[in-house]
């Protein structure tokens, strides 16, 4: 534990509630508890994969695996205005933000940012594969130095869209190598980085 | 199984597994003896209007038999472990939402609703679901000569004078739901719960130890 910590008068923490899974730590004092979950809770500032369900006037409803269907305004893309509107169809993929989400209201997608550019957010995936994972996998996915991702890197060349809500969408060259990122990722769930490493090694190799 | 005089109440051997089933957010199977149920969560999923609390999920039970349809008995096990588990959800941290437990009788060898409160928190524990504290159930029957039998199989169930099923909470050890048959004096019941409470600390332990070997290899 750092001094700054550790020289302060001790308090009392309150860590919680329900809380289960492992507890992680990142220098200098930033404490969470990584777990396993399989259904999205959304929270504010996340980005997700969501399927567009529906068209209603001024907002398309966008399905983001959570306990609601979120909101997405029509002008929330780039160089969208009240005459130009995006071309969005139901069914499409968006790759977007949550600015509001929150327990007692509807969450609300955009696919911009702060400065209007679409940074990457957006309508997505015209073909590839879209498929679920535990938030865990996603979770370690996206850490910084994933090393998930850096294995399966120096398989092939692929696209790869991760959502927090669980959703992971790839795109290889070909359909067959698309299948086998996909498999390899779900099959990454339960393994430990030795285990990993095999299997990829493996498949690499034309063995599997 | 084992008949009780003594201080060390032991139950039959006991065995779970998590996260088996490909479908729901949190799945479970529990065993104890012959006695084994399969649970299901669904949630925190989109609720119907109808059936929508403002301010907290809603959580709706099912028990599916083996065979045939659910009758009354059925209904008021699903009342008693829908209690329980509201009881220790923080149900209030995801309001309007439904939450869907599906409990599956594998098989029945006695101790039947104590194995569904297992299988259930087991599974909301898989599910990620915040909880006040865990809960494990523990059957009792008493015998024709006034013995206390911890987790009796079906053939004891039937030759006992009075059977009771206890949820005992985690944090205090405190009883949070009973259902009881037959009759009894008040000394049993509180040597009943008192035995309950004492057994529940296996079953605790052995949360802890399956959560743990679950983590071991995300580490």
């Amino acid at each position: 534990m750092p001094e700054s910590i550790t020289d302060s008068k001790p308090e009392k923490v309150v860590c919680g509630p329900g809380l289960r899974g492992i507890l992680r730590h990142k220098q200098p004092n930033l404490y969470w508890i990584d777990s396993q979950q399989r259904r999205y809770v959304p929270s504010k500032g996340e980005n997700v994969i969501g399927v567009v369900t529906a068209k209603s006037g001024d907002i398309f409803k966008v399905d983001i695996g959570g306990s609601e269907q979120a909101s997405l305004s029509y002008l929330a893309f780039e160089g969208a205005t009240k005459r130009n509107r995006p071309n969005v169809q139901v069914g499409d993929l968006v790759y977007s933000q949550l600015i509001v989400a929150n327990k007692d209201m509807e969450p609300e997608l955009v696919c911009i940012d702060s400065c209007g550019r679409a940074n990457g957010l957006g309508v997505f995936g015209a073909d590839g594969l879209l498929f679920k994972v535990s938030l865990g996998l996603v979770r370690r996915l996206l850490a910084p130095q994933s090393e998930i991702a850096k294995d399966l890197e120096k398989m092939f060349p692929f696209e790869m869209v991760v959502g927090m809500n669980g959703r992971v969408w790839v795109k290889a060259k070909t359909i067959q190598q698309t299948l086998i990122v996909a498999n390899l990722l779900e099959s990454c769930e339960n393994m430990t980085a030795q285990q990993r490493q095999t299997l990829f090694r493996r498949v690499a190799d034309g063995s599997i | 199984m084992e008949v009780c005089g003594s201080s060390n109440p032991t139950l039959r051997e006991f065995g779970s597994e998590q996260n088996l089933l490909s479908r729901p957010d949190g799945s479970s199977s529990f065993v104890q003896g012959d006695t084994s149920v399969l649970a299901g969560v669904y949630g925190p999923a989109e609720v119907k209007v109808s059936k929508e609390i403002y301010d907290r999920a809603t959580l709706e039970v099912v028990i599916q038999t083996k065979v045939g349809l659910p009758s009354v008995k059925e209904r008021a096990r699903e009342q008693c472990v829908r209690e329980t588990c509201e009881a220790a959800l923080l149900s209030t941290l995801n309001p309007r939402s439904s939450l869907t437990l599906i409990l599956q009788v594998v098989h029945d060898d006695g101790s039947l609703l104590a194995c569904f409160l297992n299988a259930a928190c087991m599974a909301l524990m898989d599910a990620g679901l915040p909880m006040s504290c865990l809960f494990a159930g523990v059957t009792c029957a008493i015998d024709g000569d006034g013995r206390i039998i911890i987790d009796p199989s079906a053939v004891q169930e039937k030759e006992s004078r009075a059977l009771m099923t206890f949820a005992i909470d985690s944090k205090e050890r405190r009883v949070m739901m009973s259902s009881t048959k037959g009759s009894f004096t008040v000394h049993e019941l509180h040597q009943c719960v008192a035995i309950s409470q004492k057994a529940s600390d296996n079953i605790f332990e052995f949360y802890r130890e399956s959560v743990r070997r679950r983590y071991s290899k995300s580490v």
